[in-house]
């Protein structure tokens, strides 16, 4: 395959940035975007240029480090995956490939494709945790009878691998999905709701603080999520929100 | 309360509930005056003379019309800073509908839409009422209420007909996207929730629908 590259380039947090061309020939269509991207890198390191810095780590789909926004889509074109199992088989011969990084005020470029997603971290340490005494006489959570359905859903919220696809492709760069993902997780289950009030408060608030924009429903965070959280987590955060602002714990 | 993003979103929602069910009464009204001058003649001087409806009705829509594009704005305001530098290239028709995307422009087409329709019913009302001092509904001289005489005339111009309609697609489109999303705000996204979609969309489209009638009605039957 021949393809145009088109990658934003940006030395650094301060540096404003600009997008480069880089044709390529010879691509497999059976590489991931990021074999692509080290066979990219490893031409221009012998050309004597600045590779190009993106996140990586796992490369298996359950990290969440990789990130990258490919043809105006977070993750690429596919659905359901991360960056590192999109293969070049979804691209045509002669292409043209744009690729930039996550952008939010909340998310500043680092540089060129990586950006400081700790921000998320923050949300999670004002409230998306249990407290548990672990003094060694600690119930076990299996003697806890859940409904199925509550645990599914816990479950289900649970899988969101704080990538932060949904802050990149939501157009108010929101973070409602991720925190909402992580709200409900533990509001379902019996462990989390001791701390329920104090958590989604908490989190919603840090998660303002960091600037990111409010959701409007548009639902891009859920089609672009490689792990499928729905939006139904949003709704339940915005409850358990309702609830912990109308009544103390 | 309203300082934090859900408060904010859930006020935005509140209003509109509010807007969508005075948009049905508002629609309610006057679909009687394409199957009868009398009625719509009745209800109008009831709902122009009524104490409550002027006094209280009135002013809480007013507040609620002001504060929804005000917290619109506000909303808007916000969701573009989150972003402060935007992308070369976005597919955002890949994962979201034009009509969630835009709602800020559709929002923008109903607010400029409103000061016509301002111009047209509501400020000659409050001037009659409140600035002349006529509450009779009647002009001297002539015979029964002003009003469905008065409604006739705002729909001879083809134009303020087409204006009209043009506003009301942009209803139309605002509330395919808003109707559902207001519920989505205030946390109820559940089993009823499918069922609720397609009620949405009917409501999106029959009651601007409605509001489209009427106006080619009186157009062509004045």
């Amino acid at each position: 395959m021949k393809l145009i590259l088109k990658v934003w380039r940006q030395k650094n947090s301060s540096d404003k940035g600009r997008i480069e061309t880089y044709p390529m020939e010879n691509v497999s269509e059976h590489m991931s975007f990021l074999e692509m991207m080290d066979v990219l890198n490893e031409q221009l390191i012998s050309q004597g240029t600045d590779p190009i810095a993106f996140d990586h780590d796992c490369r298996e789909g359950i990290c969440g480090m990789c990130s990258m926004y490919i043809n105006g889509e977070a993750h690429g074109p596919d659905r359901g995956i991360t960056t590192c199992q999109l293969h070049m088989r979804k691209f045509n011969d002669g292409d043209t490939i744009y690729v930039e990084p996550f952008r939010a005020k909340g998310f500043p470029v680092i540089k060129d494709l990586t950006v400081d997603r700790s921000a998320f971290d923050r949300i999670q340490h004002a409230g998306g945790f249990i407290s548990v005494n672990t003094s060694g006489n600690t119930q076990d959570a299996n003697a806890i009878p859940i409904p199925k359905d509550d645990a599914d859903k816990a479950f289900d919220a649970a899988t969101c691998i704080g990538c932060g696809a949904c802050v990149a492709s939501c157009k108010n760069a929101s973070a409602m999905l991720f925190v909402s993902a992580k709200v409900s997780q533990f509001s379902l289950l019996p462990q989390g709701k001791v701390e329920a009030k104090r958590r989604v408060l908490n989190m919603v608030e840090q998660m303002d603080k960091e600037g990111f924009g409010n959701c409007t429903n548009t639902g891009a965070c859920e089609v672009e999520c490689p792990k499928g959280i729905s939006l139904e987590n949003i709704a339940r955060m915005n409850r358990e929100y309702l609830k912990a602002s109308v009544a103390s714990e | 309360m309203l300082k934090s993003s859900i408060a904010k979103k859930v006020a935005m929602s509140l209003s509109a509930f509010f807007l969508m069910f005075f948009l049905l009464q508002h629609l309610a009204i006057n679909l009687t005056s394409v199957f009868s001058a009398d009625t719509f003649n009745e209800l109008s001087h009831f709902m122009g003379t009524n104490a409550l409806v002027q006094y209280v009705l009135q002013p809480v829509l007013l507040f609620g019309v002001v504060f929804h594009f005000i917290m619109g704005f506000v909303l808007e305001i916000r969701n573009k800073s989150a972003r402060d530098v935007r992308y070369v290239k976005n597919n955002g028709s890949a994962n979201s509908t034009w009509m969630s995307r835009n709602m800020i422009w559709s929002g923008l087409v109903i607010l400029a839409f409103m000061f016509l329709h301002f111009v047209d019913f509501w400020i000659p009302e409050i001037n009659t009422k409140f600035i002349q001092g006529d509450w009779s509904g009647v002009i001297a001289g002539e015979e029964g209420y002003r009003y469905f005489t008065e409604l006739q005339h705002k729909f001879v111009s083809p134009i303020r007909v087409g204006v009209y309609c043009l506003a009301f697609v942009f209803l139309a489109l605002h509330l395919l996207h808003g109707f559902n999303s207001a519920f989505q705000s205030v946390g109820a996204n559940n089993k009823y929730t499918k069922g609720l979609k397609k009620f949405g969309v009917a409501y999106a489209i029959l009651v601007p629908l409605g509001f489209i009638i009427i106006a080619l009605f009186h157009h062509f039957n004045h």
